[in-house]
């Protein structure tokens, strides 16, 4: 690690003007990502603002509507909540199987967001549950979020504070792990809600997207069999060590068919 | 800058003075020699750098030693009380959970956690919960009995 400044946040919005401040300042969540890429030194920062004093930023609210989870909220307490786990139970189900236990008990859901890896899982949900991403400046509809390979709708100096999810009527989430990293290979959350359905895909492309092919078939004739004449174009998916692109789009269409298996 | 934490390890007050670039596991294997915690990877997947942070397994590895600060920290070495060894200690002794002992201390730890978690878990669930503890020996098999049966152990207690 090379060296670095380090601090507790005394407040988001202070973290936030730190950052526009000073522009290679980084904030620290749950470190999953970040104290790795510390270590491999791939990030130089001059200071690391610890959001781990922020309690406020931790802790979930279930209204008749949405799920609205803290952004330092970590993945194990989402698992865990009684809360959730009635309300949109596929979500408990995908906090649960990211990582491992520790990783989960220190992993945030606003980390993950944030650091938009293209095979994490919660950006699924984001697009397939139709969120919202409150930050220290706004609210960002959760389908503009995700715009490129780790590189989101946030500004220098923008942190989030918190997510929103609609609940849905059914859900589900399929993840087709990594074998090695445990990260998804490819994920489909998948929600069926007053506004229809909703296919959010991660592990598959750059960045996560919603599949727009099958949320049209399947708004005709929520069944497997109306997924039989869907496609999706290789091209627009990643090739890697682990898996080709079009292994990749055969795997979009199986866990999609088996997200909606899950709901009927 | 440094920094200096106060935490508690394995029951004691311990106080250190540390830079910010330097890793929770290093200070207590380097500098306070509690070298029972292991690092077998550098990029937070083996599991052998395990302890428990305010009751919860966390991966020692991937926090930061000022971190620390504030905490409550159990090591493999704080689990032996007056000589007697931790029920999940006795469990993988009697049922043969290690080989090397490489990745043991991590295992034992998240072992706890399991059955914390759950008071006598399957063996199915406790495979899904030692994804984050690789062992390249045992081929697992001992470590599932181990966890199992120390499960048990510790809800009798
Ligand atoms: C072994 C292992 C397996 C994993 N498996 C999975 C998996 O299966 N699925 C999955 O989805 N993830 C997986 N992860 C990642 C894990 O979910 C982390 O939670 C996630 O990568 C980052 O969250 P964090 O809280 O640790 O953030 P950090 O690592 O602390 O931060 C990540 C980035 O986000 C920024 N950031 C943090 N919080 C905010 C905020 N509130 N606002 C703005 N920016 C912020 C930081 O500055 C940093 O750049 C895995 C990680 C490990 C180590
Ligand atoms: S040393 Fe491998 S996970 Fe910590
Ligand atoms: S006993 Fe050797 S690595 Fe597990």
């Amino acid at each position: 690690m090379y060296g670095f400044e380090y601090s507790k946040a005394a407040s988001a919005e202070a973290a936030a003007q730190s950052l526009k401040d000073d522009e290679d300042a980084k904030v620290l969540a749950g470190g999953m990502t970040f104290i790795p890429t510390l270590k491999a030194r791939l990030a130089m920062p001059t200071q690391v603002i610890d959001l781990n004093s922020l309690p406020e930023l931790s802790g979930i609210t279930v209204t008749a509507d949405t799920v609205r989870i803290g952004a330092m909220t970590r993945h194990a307490h989402v698992a865990a909540d009684a809360d959730v786990k009635a309300a949109i139970p596929a979500l408990a189900y995908l906090a649960g199987n990211i990582g491992d236990p520790m990783v989960r008990n220190r992993g945030t859901i606003g980390g993950s967001v944030a650091n938009a890896d293209p095979a994490a899982c919660y950006p699924s949900a984001i697009l397939g549950l139709g969120a919202t991403v409150h930050t220290t400046e706004r609210d960002i509809d959760g389908d503009s979020f995700f715009t490129e390979m780790f590189e989101t709708a946030l500004q220098e100096g923008e942190l989030i504070k918190a997510v929103t999810f609609k609940r849905p009527d059914a859900a589900a989430y399929m993840k087709f792990p990594n074998p090695a990293s445990r990260y998804a290979m490819v994920g489909v959350f998948l929600s069926k809600g007053s506004d229809g359905i909703r296919v959010g895909v991660t592990g598959a492309a750059p960045y996560a997207f919603r599949f727009a092919a099958a949320e049209t078939a399947l708004n005709a004739d929520f069944s497997t069999q109306a997924l039989e004449n869907v496609t999706i174009d290789p091209d627009m998916l990643n090739t890697d060590m682990h898996a080709t692109a079009a292994y990749r789009a055969s795997l979009v269409l199986t866990m999609t068919k088996r997200a909606v298996d899950a709901c009927l | 800058m440094t920094h200096t934490i106060t935490f508690t390890l394995n029951g004691e007050q311990t106080t250190a003075t540390v830079t910010p670039n330097h890793l929770a596991v290093d200070l207590l294997r380097d500098d306070l020699g509690k070298t029972g915690t292991h690092v077998g990877c550098d990029t937070s997947q083996c599991g052998a750098c395990t302890l428990h942070l305010n009751g919860e397994p966390i991966k020692s590895c991937t926090l930061l030693a000022v971190q620390l600060d504030g905490t409550e920290i159990t090591t493999i070495e704080g689990l032996a009380k007056n000589g007697d060894l931790h029920p999940m200690q006795a469990a993988f002794k009697e049922h043969h959970g290690l080989q090397c002992g490489f990745c043991t201390p991590g295992m034992i730890m998240s072992g706890i956690g399991i059955a914390q978690r759950n008071t006598t878990p399957d063996d199915a669930t406790i495979r899904h919960e030692l994804e984050g503890n690789i062992c390249r020996c045992t081929g697992y098999q001992n470590i599932v009995t181990a966890i199992r049966e120390g499960a048990k152990a510790m809800a009798e207690v």
